[in-house]
């Protein structure tokens, strides 16, 4: 069984139709890439999953458990979304990370505060923070960021911004990370310092779907590649099919240009 | 005849009722303000439309009408005049000067919550989001990531407008507040001296320069670490 189903996806903003019934499959450990232009869907889709837009008709399952139903009220209440959100993480293009702290703070606030949501900070608030700060050390020595832990946002350069971000949404264990087009907004050179370190999660095992414009990234560092076009999945398949012998014509176009 | 240090004493008196006015106002006008703010934004129109046009009045008349309206309305319109109420016991003097601070608390609230709407309005909808998908909640988003950079973000124009309320109380001798300008005006009054009234100034400077150093070592700390 696939660990993400999606099914009959749709989102209307108004009266664009941005989303028109979007179904896919994935399986653990795999890592989806997302293809496009601009104005496909393919950030809608992502925001849809990890419910910063609610989608208007059909479902997600993770590992079979039907998490969000459009048609369900219960899998849209505020509760259940909090809840079923941990599922995801995501990476933003704009990095998003707290300029008010430093780069170890903001991998372990968002933990700490689930904890003490939880009830786990009553216990013992300072062996927590301990762990969560060790845990946190671990994910930046892994993207070779361990000597900025003491650093704040603004001294990093976006290629580290980045980075920070990955490690700070891996923080809390998502079953399924999300990357909304990460390295558009970096030069060349920091791209691939972005990219290294999501083929390393990826060698790691980690299950992604990612939203790029980097056609070489997809082509070499996914197990399946989604080609979306004016809100439907236009054609998908394993990179070598669709780079390969690409079929529908929009496609073609899309990958000479 | 007034020498120099009873006149420094008179004003110094006086100087501690602007400074009253001037606290008790900040005191008030802060919280009310990030409260007008959040009705100005409220989701529910009618609610954001009157908060703003309430906003819009006050902004758009005279401190110094506001200030007459308050304290003479009551007694003119009511038949009930301010120096009358219980709640001052008597004493007419509280009872002006409460007068005045209710006019200060709700203008200067009104302004504030102009400069609050700004600083929240400008925080980048990817704050939110960040927080939003790291699970957060609502408020626990906002008092731990929004406020900081809310703040961050309304130092320099509170500066500005916290500076203009020190100059400001000045007004309140229109309504009896025997605040400095109005006890280095009756020195004039009675006794034909001017320069009180010039040595006021020094006073006024000397706070001024005390609230904007204030708020610049507050914008250097929260400087430290990001632009």
């Amino acid at each position: 069984m696939a660990l993400l189903e999606v099914r009959e996806l749709k989102k209307n903003f108004g009266e664009t139709e941005v989303l028109k019934g979007i179904s896919f499959d994935l399986n653990a450990n795999e890592v989806l890439s997302i293809i496009g232009s601009s104005g496909s869907g393919k950030t809608t889709l992502l925001r849809c999953l990890n419910f910063l837009e609610h989608a208007d008709h059909g479902c997600i399952s993770v590992d079979g458990k039907r998490i969000y139903d459009a048609a369900d009220p219960a899998t849209r209440a505020p509760k259940a979304i909090h809840k079923n959100r941990t599922n995801f993480g995501l990476v933003f293009q704009s990095f998003n990370l707290f300029p008010q702290y430093s780069v170890l703070e903001n991998l372990t606030l968002a933990a700490m505060l689930k904890a003490k949501e939880s009830g786990e900070g009553k216990i013992n608030k300072k062996e927590l923070k301990e762990k969560l700060e060790q845990q946190g050390m671990e994910l930046l020595t892994r993207i070779g960021l361990a000597d900025k832990k003491d650093a704040y946002p603004c001294m990093l350069s976006g290629g580290q911004q980045q980075r920070v971000a990955i490690a700070r949404a891996l923080m809390l264990t998502p079953r399924i990370l999300c990357f909304d087009e990460p390295t558009s907004a970096l030069d060349p050179e920091l791209t691939k310092e972005v990219l290294h370190v999501i083929k390393d999660l990826r060698a790691a095992g980690n299950t992604m779907i990612v939203v790029t414009h980097e056609m070489e990234f997809a082509k070499n560092a996914s197990d399946k590649v989604i080609f979306m076009s004016k809100g439907v999945i236009e054609e998908s398949g394993t990179p070598e099919e669709l780079f390969g012998s690409p079929k529908s014509p929009v496609l073609r176009s899309f990958l000479m240009q | 005849m007034e020498t120099f240090l009873s006149v420094s004493a008179k004003l110094a008196q006086g100087f501690g009722t602007t400074l009253a006015l001037f606290f008790l106002t900040l005191l008030f006008a802060i919280p009310l303000g990030l409260l007008f703010a959040c009705l100005a934004r409220a989701r529910f129109k009618p609610v954001r439309w009157l908060m703003r046009a309430f906003i819009y009045i006050i902004r758009g008349t005279p401190l110094l009408l506001q200030l007459m309206i308050v304290v003479y309305l009551p007694g003119i319109v009511f038949d009930h005049p301010l120096t009358k109420w219980e709640i001052f016991h008597q004493s007419t003097d509280l009872a002006y000067f409460c007068g005045a601070l209710f006019a200060f608390v709700i203008n200067y609230a009104c302004y504030f919550s102009e400069i609050f709407r700004g600083g929240i309005e400008n925080i980048p909808k990817g704050q939110y989001e960040a927080c939003e998908v790291l699970g957060m909640s609502k408020s626990q988003a906002f008092f731990k990531v929004i406020l900081l950079q809310v703040i961050r973000n309304i130092i320099a124009p509170m500066s500005n407008e916290v500076v203009t309320l020190v100059k400001d109380t000045a007004l309140a001798r229109t309504v009896s507040v025997v605040e400095i300008y109005f006890a280095a005006s009756e020195i004039l009054r009675l006794q034909f001296i001017i320069w009180p009234l010039f040595y006021t100034g020094a006073f006024y400077l000397a706070f001024s320069a005390l609230v904007t150093l204030f708020f610049g070592i507050v914008e250097k700390k929260l400087s430290r670490y990001w632009r």
